[in-house]
């Protein structure tokens, strides 16, 4: 599979599909729709768990897979953003993180098969999401206790270990550890995913994303773009970029400087904008498109897709777009030195 | 592998919050070294005091002075440094300003790197790994740190030793490449060589071409090892010198600038201890080149008068017997400082007359010499062999002065004053003392009355007396972790009596964290634990100074009480299996493998009058020196620049000691050993069989198992892990034993008494401790080779003998990794250790004389050592029901392992 995806990078951008709670948003539901027969007398609230709708209302998840594929996206992120145990903790949902990423692939992957077959020449993919979790591993939540821990490495690791496990069992193609905002957490995802490759004598394809917060161009956690790539530079990757926080054009600089120095592809999925005074984005497809295809213009991205706010109709100029430049090169690890001199 | 391998590789890059590169161009990357336990006292003290916004201090300085890396190392026996390396991380990473530049993980323990890479969001630097414990470890340990994303440092350290000629360092760095880059594809620019800086002009022939070892071998590892870095701690090149600045960090600057110039791009240096490479007088310069290039043969002599020069300039050298000419006050200290007896009672004598009254001589000019030796041995100028002749010397005088102040006190009824009456015991149960006879010899040089009662002491007869005599302070020692528990037992009673007395804990089992948790909280008066004989009169004299003892008393009970709630929190984070996975995770031994061997003897075999010329062979030295304070391995602490001059004279006082105890045949060793049928009948339970026949049970021995949570794949141990059970089919042994080589020492102790050699009374316990270690050492080799006979090719030299290089163990109930003493009862029951060899124990079992060994024997292929580690109350209340006992008594026993109150 890595040789498979590499060999279509080396050749055209690929597109990533859009925002997934944008468009669940857009489905009036009501605390009924995120339970079934098992869950009928769970003692907790479960609306907004939006993972769980994989389960739940499995037509929806698929439709809005199916209206990506539609827009032109070749990679599909299933709907797994906080299937892990510590975020379902949130939910007293532990025990069924398992399934909810299990069947979250699965339905993924059969709407992916079902474009695939439809158009043998543009392959779909289905990428596992991982996302971040509610905690971090190096910052502490009491101020009052700089070096108190809410979350442990140890802990971390297994949950990602478990999610990982039950992505590849439902049939992703690849695994994409995204909006990063402590690196500690990454490195604790990247870590149960090499120990997987190793257990299972398996090659597993990564993507991995990082969220710069703040016009001061750092992650969460402190750290800049490039102490980012490098702290992660030990795990073998398909790409390496940045989604959501920022809008395409604040994302650009940080994205160059990705771009100048990576030996990976370079990934892209800005939000639509920034939040307006209702929380919502508002920046059109079109003005979206505008900025995207500056990065594509300077050569800066091999994925693009869209974050937080985006809809098929984002999806699709955005695919129109980056089908008429060529993808960028990814730099050989000397680029480090050169950067260095300047 | 060669020249021609010359493609350009990546750089080395780390990060903290921001990135740093390591190119050609970077010349040299200065690792801060402050934040370092083992290198900073003042950082160790911020840590042990739980101070860490000052320690935090620390390493803002470190960045602010320049540092690119910071070094952070927790490696102190008393620190929990897997806890400490953790909070100071993640302390860390709230500080941008610090978390800027990359961590440098430094411990030489292996779960202490892990736990520091888990707190690591950057790219950090890990310090070190090495083939020391075999490839399999290396490769591992190297897997690991590549999946957690860190370089490395490799030290230039393998199976055999540190390395330290030029072939054995580029041999082992270039192995060591090799196993990273091929078998664990461990990037090459991700790793670090140290190839060790050692000492120059130490003055012994061997250490001449240390830094152009260094050099050689750091060039060798630049050309042929691509991509790999070079780094070092600089500052042990200047060693000898230490104390001298001016010298040293010309040598530091010196050594950089040449081992720059051969590729070393990294280095722990201390930016204030160097000087300007052109700033170096040329004169100096040159001599400190002419030893790091070894330029010329007399180049030591030529930098050491240097060195001279530069430190006390025009201070003449004192003629040997010159001291002599001086005035009896300066003769009195001289001899005081320097243990010298020979003329002390001429001394004391002309003193006696100078002085009108005896008791002028002790607080005139005997005291100050001894407060000359307090002082500095208090600066770590003197060490404590030397404090102790001092003492001989003291005793000396006063001895000579005695019938002369009981004149006097007969004709006046004047007393000497001194600085307060201390009583010391050994408590109840223990029979260890050479500690306590230290303490009790230093606190007398400071002029603090000691009151001795000696071993065993029961908690009565310490009341009784410290109420009797109006003892100032009251001082407890023990050896034995039974002994932990007679403590709490004497502070209980001393509150119950409404006493108020300081009560100071000391001896090996003891600890700050112990002493608060268990026996503070039981008595109103101070209770101070004392780590060694050095911190016994700072403690002293502060408890019983007007103007500090209240406060002193409640800063300490304040600490302790903070200790408490720390130790309370700490608790809950450890991870603990239940006792019934434990059982399930046991060692899996594949016996089908690796069957028993029977011995030839089976049964109990007694050796009575085995010669000390023997024995002496199988010494393992090191502890002695540790016994007396000095750290270092023998016997490369005879070189050691500070101690080692004070350890040779040790050395030569001990042997000496054991030709005359050989001589005159005055001590004696014995010892008894017994091989037995046995079977792991239980999870953690061996039984003993009369015979072959296995019919009839004549003991049965129940042992713990480790209940800390394990990785997978790590087993939760116990000693009955490594016997096979009947199942099996096979037939297994286990082995007992007990030996002495303290008979007839009372004797000897006595006769020192009434010399008032205490000097020679804890010589003779230290060397007596040794020779029964020895016997233990020389039996187990003598079983294996041939009683048991599974090693009858065994000839191990006394060196692999200490390093356990031999198969089986012979673990000791009390000990780590069986630590119910109570087993020892029917170990001696059965070996019939008290009848035959005269070995007694004492109610907190004990063995007295107290330089005896007992233990097991496990012959197992697979057995090793162990800690055991906290257990849980499941476990405890399961093995009081096997032993038949009250789970109330079984966690007295066992009350320093316990996971719960």
């Amino acid at each position: 599979m890595t040789v498979y995806i590499r060999e279509i990078l080396e050749k055209r951008i690929l597109v990533l599909d859009g925002a997934m709670g944008t468009m669940i948003q857009k489905h009036p539901l009501t605390e009924e729709d995120f339970r079934n027969e098992a869950l009928k007398s769970h003692p907790h609230p479960l609306k907004g768990d939006n993972d769980l709708l994989s389960i739940t209302r499995p037509e929806i998840i698929k439709d809005i897979h199916r209206q990506y594929f539609e827009a032109g996206a070749d990679i599909a992120e299933t709907n797994t953003f906080n299937s892990t145990t510590i975020a379902q903790a949130d939910y007293h949902l532990e025990h069924l993180v398992y399934d909810l990423n299990f069947q979250s692939a699965k339905i993924a992957r059969e709407v992916a098969d079902e474009f695939t077959r439809m158009n043998p020449d543009k392959p779909r993919f289905v990428a596992g999401a991982m996302g971040p979790t509610n905690r971090t591993a190096s910052l502490s939540p009491d101020v009052n206790d700089p070096g108190y821990r809410a979350v442990s490495f140890d802990q971390l690791k297994q949950a990602y270990r478990e999610q990982a496990i039950a992505l590849l069992d439902g049939g992703v193609d690849l695994l994409i550890v995204e909006t990063i905002f402590d690196t500690l957490n990454a490195k604790a995802a990247l870590f149960a995913i090499d120990e997987l490759r190793e257990e299972l004598n398996r090659d597993i394809p990564i993507m991995v994303s990082g969220t710069i917060t703040d016009a001061s161009g750092r992650t969460l956690s402190g750290q800049t773009t490039e102490a980012f790539m490098i702290s992660i530079s030990h795990i073998p990757m398909i790409s390496i970029g940045l989604n959501c926080a920022l809008g395409a054009s604040a994302l650009r600089p940080y994205l160059k400087t990705m771009a100048d120095k990576s030996a990976n592809f370079v990934s892209a999925h800005p939000n639509a904008g920034l939040p307006n005074e209702f929380g919502q984005y508002d920046e059109s497809p079109e003005q979206m498109g505008a900025q995207i295809e500056v990065f594509l213009k300077e050569n800066l991205v091999n994925i693009i897709g869209g974050c937080c706010g985006t809809t098929p109709a984002h999806i699709k100029v955005i695919a129109e777009i980056a089908s008429k430049y060529a993808p960028r090169k990814p730099k050989d690890e000397l680029a480090w030195i050169s950067a260095e001199m300047n | 592998m060669s020249n021609q391998e010359t493609h350009i590789l990546p750089p080395l890059t780390l990060s903290g919050l921001e990135p740093l590169i390591i190119t050609k161009a970077s010349n040299f990357v200065n690792v801060g070294e402050r934040t370092n336990v083992t290198g900073s006292a003042k950082f160790l003290k911020l840590i042990k005091d739980n101070k860490y916004e000052d320690a935090l201090e620390v390493a803002l300085d470190q960045v602010r002075g320049g540092a690119q890396v910071l070094d952070v190392n927790m490696d102190e026996g008393m620190l929990d440094g897997e806890a400490a390396m953790v909070r100071f991380l993640n302390l860390l990473a709230a500080e941008p300003e610090i978390a800027r530049i990359p961590v440098m993980i430094d411990s030489s323990k292996w779960n202490i790197i892990e736990a520091g890479l888990k707190c690591v969001q950057g790219k950090a630097i890990v310090n070190s790994i090495s083939l020391k414990g075999g490839e399999e470890e290396f490769i591992k340990q190297a897997k690991t740190i590549k999946r957690f994303g860190a370089a490395v440092i490799v030290m230039a350290f393998d199976e055999k030793g540190q390395a330290d000629t030029y072939e054995r360092r580029i041999q082992i760095c270039e192995r060591s490449y090799r196993m990273l880059v091929d078998r664990v594809k461990f990037p090459a620019q991700d790793i670090i060589f140290d190839p060790n800086i050692f000492p120059v002009a130490t003055g012994i022939e061997e250490h001449r071409n240390n830094a152009i070892d260094f050099f050689r071998a750091t060039r060798w590892i630049r050309e042929h090892l691509p991509g790999a870095h070079v780094s070092g701690g600089v500052s042990n090149v200047s060693f000898s010198f230490r104390g001298n600045n001016t010298v040293r960090e010309a040598m530091h600057s010196a050594f950089l600038y040449h081992a720059i110039k051969e590729g070393m791009d990294m280095g722990i240096v201390n930016p204030t201890m160097l000087e300007v490479y052109s700033d170096i007088p040329p004169d100096l310069l040159e001599r400190v080149e002419d030893v790091l290039l070894n330029r010329r043969d007399d180049a030591t002599e030529r930098l050491l008068d240097f060195a001279e020069n530069v430190k006390q300039k025009g201070k003449a050298k004192v003629d040997e017997e010159a001291w002599r000419s001086g005035s009896v006050e300066e003769r009195l200290s001289y001899a005081l400082v320097k243990g010298l007896i020979e003329y002390i009672d001429a001394d004391t004598e002309e003193a006696r007359q100078k002085y009108d009254k005896p008791l002028k001589v002790i607080e005139g000019p005997l005291m100050a010499g001894m407060n000359v030796v307090g002082d500095l041995f208090g600066e770590g100028k003197m060490f404590l062999p030397q404090v102790v002749k001092s003492a001989r010397v003291m005793k000396k005088a006063v001895a000579y002065l005695l019938p002369y102040l009981e004149a006097e006190k007969l004709a006046t009824g004047n007393t000497a004053k001194n600085a307060g009456k201390i009583l010391l015991a050994t408590v109840k149960g223990d029979v260890h003392d050479i500690g306590k006879n230290i303490v009790g010899v230093v606190l007398a040089c400071n002029n603090f009355e000691i009151l001795d009662l000696g071993v065993m002491v029961p908690a009565e007869k310490i009341l009784e007396a410290a109420q009797r005599e109006q003892v100032d302070i009251i001082g407890l020692s023990g050896l034995i972790t039974p002994s932990l528990d007679e403590m709490v037992n004497v502070a209980k009673e001393m509150e119950r009596l409404g006493m108020r007395v300081p009560l100071l804990i000391g001896g090996a089992t003891t600890s700050r964290i112990h002493t608060a948790v268990k026996i503070d909280p039981c008595y109103s008066g101070p209770v101070i634990h004392v780590l060694d004989a050095s911190k016994g009169v700072p403690v002293a004299s502060s408890l019983l100074s007007k103007e500090q003892q209240l406060d002193f008393g409640i800063q300490v009970k304040a600490e302790y009480a903070q200790l408490r709630v720390e130790h309370a929190g700490r608790q809950e984070e450890k991870n603990y299996v239940s006792y019934t996975s434990a059982v399930q995770n046991a060692m899996p031994i594949d016996w089908r493998s690796t069957p028993p061997e029977k011995p030839s003897l089976v049964g109990v075999k007694v050796l009575k009058d085995v010669p000390l010329t023997l024995l002496r062979e199988y010494i393992d030295w090191t502890p002695f020196f540790q016994t007396w304070m000095l750290q270092g391995r023998f016997p490369k602490i005879f070189d050691h620049p500070e101690v080692g001059q004070e350890a040779k004279q040790l050395y030569t006082d001990a042997n000496r000691m054991l030709d005359e105890l050989i001589e005159q045949n005055q001590l004696k060793a014995a010892g008894v050993f017994g091989l037995f049928p046995s079977a792991r009948t239980g999870p953690d339970t061996l039984t003993v069989y009369a015979d072959e026949s296995r019919s009839q049970i004549i003991e049965t021995f129940e042992f713990l198992r480790q209940q800390g949570k394990k990785g997978s794949g790590v087993p939760n141990l116990s000693l009955a892990d490594f016997v096979a059970t009947p199942e099996s089919g096979l037939k297994d042994y286990l082995g007992c034993f007990a030996v002495t080589a303290g008979l007839g020492i009372e004797h000897l102790l006595d006769k020192y008494a009434a010399d008032h050699d205490d000097y020679k009374s804890i010589m003779l316990k230290a060397v007596a401790d040794r020779l029964a270690e020895a016997m233990a050492e020389w039996l187990h080799a003598e079983v294996r080779r041939h009683y048991w006979g599974y090693a009858p090719e065994e000839g191990l030299s006394n060196e692999d003998l200490i390093k356990e290089a031999y198969r089986g163990i012979r673990p000791a109930p009390g000990y780590p990794a069986c630590p119910d003493h109570t087993e020892k009862k029917k170990l001696f029951k059965l070996i019939h250790a008290t009848e035959e060899v005269g070995i007694q124990l004492t109610e907190s079992m004990a063995m007295y004389p107290a330089s005896s060994v007992s233990g097991f024997y496990f012959a197992h292929p697979e057995s090793r050592y162990f800690g055991l580690g906290k257990i849980g109350k499941d476990q405890v209340t399961e093995y009081a029901g096997r032993k038949g006992m009250a789970l109330q008594e079984v966690e007295r026993w066992l009350a320093p392992v316990l996971n719960y109150q």
